[in-house]
């Protein structure tokens, strides 16, 4: 029990004294997830949009398959990655294991299937006739998906929030392909794990709070966006 | 104007991870033990100021730091396992493997010490009789140094473990981890020294059973662990910081930095965590 007052101790204390090691690690742990997060809604946005509106015919089988990658677990993305960008793969010019790039690659993956997927099923959701006027109003394809999407944007931005949350949290990938690298490579999951390791069970717990909180700060600000228009 | 705002956030975060201009980075893959005793925090930066040039450490077991040196991604290894850092040179990974320093590892158990087998020699007659009597043993079971030195000592016992699933916990995990599983579920371990003194304080219920409390009073030879340093053959892979990796190698087993090894932790554990080693 002693842990987690004192690790709600720390946790406070490192935040109040905004300490500098603490602080590189969290506003990299922000950029890794946040690039990782932006492009895969730059991608999975309109991807997840254009198979919830198509009547392709393999359909169903892009549905499985999207669904199967939201429960990929990052330690195996991690070990893909890890393959592609090693020296001896085919990626290993680009010099990128064991960078922050190596970590957005292999986060990207894993929000992917999240934002695509989750998006997808949201403009299913929208009522059919929508398409429909607006279509007889005379609107082009873009415009048609623009409006579906508007419709349907508490579920994409519960998708993005979605994958935020799983990449924020996740440690497996960031651990394998960024070599958890002081000052390098260290955020927040990789940090606590190695807390966690050498017995710092405060400041690991600390760490913890730190991320639950970022997290929490997070999500509101997009359930802000998801409840205002 | 809220999506203004998202927009706002996402250019600055992307802004903010301009990649920063590229300096002189040395890579070293190296085993948790020189890391997380905090040796390499210790001794690192005389090496960045003197060569101008930053390592950076990725601390994983020590068969995941041969597997990073065998695809090319280090330049650098500094590791304890003799067999197979002896196969990593004549594989031609690395041309070369230099004595760094060396510590030992030792028998740990609960302190009610079930088996009996407190003070015994032989590391070897002790794992024996925590066989016979089925007391719980934790082992690393991650393919590192440590756990690869476990395995040579049962087999040297004629017991091979892993079968006899009851009382043998493979863990899968590092030293760290392994030392605080097997003091809360009152097992026997094999750890190197270093990382148990500097995790003393974490594990209360474990004491030393064979090895006695500092390395002179090790009586068994065959706890004797001994690091390596590599640099990686850059004829084998592109991109190879050679000549750091060399300059790193001949620093490391320099006279002055081996003086600096061989004080560290003697103020705060009462005696040093790595005895250098290097031959002149």
């Amino acid at each position: 029990m002693d842990e987690i007052f004192s690790g709600l101790a720390h946790a406070i204390q490192l935040l109040v004294s905004a300490d500098p090691a603490l602080m590189e690690i969290v506003i990299l742990s922000l950029q890794v997830s946040g690039i990782a997060l932006a492009l895969s809604a730059i991608a999975g946005v309109p991807i997840g949009a254009a198979l919830g509106l198509s009547r392709l015919r393999a359909r169903g089988l892009i549905t499985a398959l999207l669904y199967t990658g939201m429960g990929l677990p990052p330690v195996v993305v991690g070990l893909f990655v890890y393959l592609m960008l090693s020296r001896s793969g085919p990626f290993g010019s680009l010099a990128w294991l064991f960078t922050p790039n190596a970590m957005i690659v292999a986060q990207t993956i894993i929000a992917f299937p999240l934002v695509a997927g989750l998006t997808m099923a949201a403009v299913q959701g929208v009522d059919p006739a929508l398409r429909v006027q607006v279509r007889s109003l005379g609107a082009t394809r873009a415009q048609e998906i623009w409006a579906v999407l508007r419709e349907a944007r508490v579920g994409v931005i519960a998708a993005i929030v979605a994958a935020f949350g799983g990449v924020i949290s996740e440690v497996g990938a960031v651990m394998l392909v960024g070599g958890n690298i002081e000052g390098k490579t260290r955020v927040l999951t990789t940090a606590i794990v190695l807390n966690t390791r050498t017995g710092d069970f405060a400041l690991a717990l600390a760490l913890g709070i730190i991320l639950l909180t970022l997290a929490f700060i997070a999500n509101v600000a997009m359930l802000q966006l998801q409840g205002k228009e | 104007m809220n999506r203004f705002i998202l927009f706002g956030w996402i250019a600055l975060i992307l802004v903010a991870c301009a990649p920063a201009p590229t300096n002189c980075v040395l890579r070293l893959a190296t085993t948790t033990s020189t890391a997380d005793s905090g040796l390499l925090n210790f001794i690192l930066p005389d090496f960045e100021t003197k060569f101008a040039c930053k390592v950076d450490v990725v601390a994983v077991g020590t068969g995941q730091a041969i597997q990073i040196g065998t695809k090319g991604d280090a330049d650098v290894l500094l590791v304890h396992d003799r067999a197979r850092e002896d196969k990593f040179v004549a594989d031609g990974f690395a041309k070369e493997r230099f004595d760094v320093m060396s510590n030992d590892y030792i028998l740990l158990g609960p302190k009610n010490d079930p088996a009996k087998i407190s003070g015994a020699a032989r590391v070897g007659d002790a794992l024996k009789t925590i066989a016979n009597l089925k007391s719980p043993f934790a082992s690393r079971g991650d393919g590192s140094g440590t756990h690869a030195k476990e395995t040579s000592l049962w087999a040297s016992a004629n017991i091979s473990p892993t079968k006899q699933v009851e009382w043998y916990n493979s863990l899968g995990q590092g030293m760290g981890e392994t030392l605080l599983t097997a003091n809360e579920k009152g097992a026997y371990t094999i750890a190197d020294r270093g990382t148990y003194l500097s995790m003393k304080a974490k594990v209360p219920n474990l004491v030393v059973v064979v090895g006695g409390e500092r390395i002179s009073e090790n009586q068994d030879k065959n706890l004797l662990n001994p690091y390596g340093i590599m640099a990686i053959n850059p004829e084998k892979f592109k991109g190879i910081n050679a000549e750091k990796a060399n300059q790193f190698v001949q620093w490391m087993i320099a006279a002055e930095t081996q003086k600096i090894i061989g004080g560290y932790g003697a103020d705060k554990f009462g005696q040093p965590l790595f005895y250098p080693n290097a031959k002149k």
